[in-house]
């Protein structure tokens, strides 16, 4: 009932076309992260379906209601935003209270609210306090307890983590998740961090421009990416891509990437069959690019390469390789204990499972 | 050539010019003001020492010549039978005092014209130099202007009440309207002034995202006013406040010299015109200098209240 759906909605500021024939389909109690990168017009989204932001074309709906010309207060959304927000003259206490004491509730009632609010975030023993007098983290939660009070139909997040450090931004993410399977509430989630997208959403819409890229659940998002630019900024360190040539040797399919050769597999020979000759982008993800020496799958010839290792970055978990191909400079993941030392020559060898191949002009996957 | 490589001695160097200006034209003059309060000097004749003279002279009172203290009773009530030995400088704290009654209007008046040029109309900055030139308009000229809208036969002001049936009064010859005229007047030339522009700053300083919040939290624009507009200006507010309030102490002078010569009957002189008084027309150098020390205390005692009582009510940003 409290689905959220887009209707090739459009934003204009002026001439600038910032959102452009954005189409979306939020289903209720689903949690759908927005992710793209800095100024794609992600937050613009958000604000439209809040209702900060009046919608140039298309239709918002909201439950059943189409939206567009309702004011934020009868949307029955909540909104939290990248830095909060906060009332500083209030306490924490009347931050939360602030909305529901507009909307006539009662005394009791109010603060029974806050409370239960408070208690779920862990934030009891603060009400008391302004909010200069909170830690970045408590603040955060603050601003989630003033929206979850409201009980509101849809949750909207813009960043709400994108002020905390490292650590808390990991243990945020697991408390928002929780939060989201205990209110049973439907959420739009902006981030440009794609690690909060992967590890939050039930579902990720990439956006670029202004305009969707592709949604999916993670998953399918990261072994399948519809264009380049998914696969680019899905995952980290990021895809590597390289220019090759496709050749037909025999029966077989082979990119020529300059200096060396990946045999296509025999199931999307289909797909390859029409670029013979002309230049495809090959995407191969960090992992899938392997040390020879610690390789265990059977080899088949046709998928190794060789580089010169430029820079070595120990993780501990792993070590993440930079190699020159000659041609493309690459990022492979191998193992921590590996003893691989720059300006080593080093043997690859590439999962040809998992290769992904994108048209050169469009960068839309041919393997899809 | 050491004298040179000495930091301090060139950096006392840069501010030698700005120094010898302060010692010279503000330091040296209030000191020797606290040693002239302690004599009875009328610029010609040397001064002499005459101890709390002046201060008795100002804040004294004594006995009615035949109040009679006959009984216990009389000594608790002894207040009855004092009179004031300068009643004129208690008039004149009256007049000051109430002069200040409009410090609130003109806040009230300022932040409204501020919200009116924060909008973001075309043609705006045509307005609000328009708004801000009483304020920096030569005072006698402003004077003129208005000593000719308060005659009382043929100003403006009693013009336009005359439409409306009601007979004007004589606005500068009344002890009472001659106060409120120069409280309108001073309304009128200070309110598109530095209090606006102030407020006009503090305004556009307001996060935005905060009315935002309070837009999803169900707030209309009465709500985002009162909630968030008037706290969010509070240390603004505060700051205009104390500074109006030390501006009162000190003023008064200039258009009561302007419209009313402080009259009728002292009910426009304030505490500035009595010391100019004292001090330029009847050569009272002592008094005057009593009087403008008692004035910083009581400037100096009001700083202090505000900041520690006012600051705990005042609202920063919490970024
Ligand atoms: N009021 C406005 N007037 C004109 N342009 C605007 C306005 N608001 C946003 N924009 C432009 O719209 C584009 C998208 O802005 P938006 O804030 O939606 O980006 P975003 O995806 O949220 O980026 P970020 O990750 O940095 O928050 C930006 O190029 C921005 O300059
Ligand atoms: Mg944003």
């Amino acid at each position: 009932m409290a689905r959220v759906i887009l209707q090739n909605v459009w934003k204009r500021f002026g001439d600038a076309e910032i959102v452009k024939d954005f189409s979306l389909e939020v289903p209720d109690k689903e949690f759908c992260v927005l992710v793209g990168p800095s100024g794609c017009g992600k937050s613009t989204t958000l604000r439209m379906v809040a209702g900060l932001e009046e919608v140039t074309a298309g239709d918002i709906i909201i439950g059943d209601r189409r939206v567009n010309d309702l004011p934020p207060k009868d949307r029955d959304i909540a909104m939290v935003f990248q830095n909060y927000a906060l009332y500083p003259h209030m306490t924490v206490y009347e931050n939360m209270a602030f909305g529901l004491k507009l909307k006539k509730f009662s005394d009791p009632e109010i603060s029974m609210r806050v409370k239960e609010a408070a208690e779920i975030l862990g934030i009891a023993h603060l009400l008391d306090r302004k909010p200069k007098q909170l830690s970045g983290g408590q603040r955060q939660r603050v601003a989630v307890g003033r929206a979850i009070v409201r009980k509101p139909k849809v949750f909207l997040f813009d960043e709400p983590l994108s002020n905390l450090d490292a650590k808390l931004r990991v243990q945020m993410r697991a408390e928002l998740k929780k939060m989201h399977e205990r209110l049973q509430s439907t959420i739009i989630y902006v981030t440009h961090d794609q690690t909060e997208a992967m590890t939050m959403g039930d579902r990720i819409c990439i956006m670029k421009d202004g305009s969707i890229q592709q949604v999916d659940n993670p998953l399918s998002v990261y072994e399948k990416p519809d264009n380049r630019f998914v696969g680019g900024f899905i995952g980290s360190p990021p895809m590597n891509f390289m220019e090759a040539e496709v050749i037909v040797r025999g029966e077989e399919c082979f990119l020529n990437e300059g200096m060396f050769e990946i045999a296509v597999r025999r199931r999307y020979k289909d797909n390859v069959m029409p670029y013979v000759n002309k230049k495809l982008i090959l995407g191969i993800r960090p992992e899938d690019i392997h040390d020879k020496l610690s390789f265990t799958l059977n080899l088949k010839e046709g998928n190794v390469m060789s580089g010169m290792v430029d820079v070595v970055e120990p993780l501990g978990s792993e070590i993440f390789l930079h190699v020159n191909t000659g041609k493309n400079e690459i990022i492979c993941r191998v193992d921590a204990h590996s003893k691989v030392q720059p300006n080593n020559i080093i043997e690859l060898v590439v999962d040809t499972r998992k290769i992904h191949l994108f048209e050169a002009e469009t960068g839309c996957s041919i393997l899809q | 050539m050491s004298w040179v490589h000495n930091e301090a001695f060139v950096g006392y160097c840069f501010i030698m010019p700005n120094l010898v200006g302060f010692l010279a034209f503000t330091l040296l003059p209030v000191l020797a003001s606290l040693i002239v309060s302690f004599t009875s000097w009328d610029l010609l004749s040397p001064p002499r020492f005459v101890g709390f003279k002046n201060f008795i002279d100002i804040f004294g009172f004594s006995l009615i010549p035949e109040a009679a203290l006959a009984s216990w009773t009389d000594y608790l009530f002894v207040w009855q039978y004092l009179t004031p030995k300068d009643p004129g400088f208690w008039q004149y704290l009256y007049n000051t005092a109430f002069l200040m009654l409009g410090i609130p209007f003109g806040m009230i008046c300022s932040l409204f014209i501020a919200i009116v040029m924060n909008r973001k109309l075309r043609g705006i900055m045509f307005f609000r130099t328009i708004y801000f030139l009483p304020s920096i308009s030569s005072l006698v000229a402003v004077a003129l202007l208005w000593r000719w809208i308060y005659n009382p036969d043929y100003g403006l002001l009693n013009a336009l009440l005359g439409f409306i049936g009601i007979q004007g009064p004589s606005w500068l010859t009344h002890p009472l309207w001659a106060k409120i005229s120069l409280i309108l007047m001073g309304l009128w030339s200070g309110v598109g002034g530095t209090n606006m522009l102030l407020y006009l700053a503090a305004l556009q300083g307001i996060p935005q995202h905060l009315y935002e919040a309070a837009d999803i939290d169900g707030a209309n624009a009465l709500h985002k006013f009162m909630h968030i507009t008037i706290p969010m200006l509070s240390p603004t507010s505060f700051f205009i406040f104390i500074m109006s309030v030390i501006g009162g102490f000190q003023g008064g002078f200039q258009s009561a010299y302007l419209m009313t010569r402080g009259g009728p009957g002292g009910a426009t002189t304030t505490l500035e015109y009595y010391i100019y008084n004292n001090a330029f027309k009847w050569f009272s150098m002592g008094k005057a200098s009593a009087l403008a020390w008692f004035l910083f205390l009581v400037i100096l005692l009001v700083t202090m209240v505000n900041w520690k009582y006012g600051g705990k009510k005042v609202h920063y940003q919490y970024i």
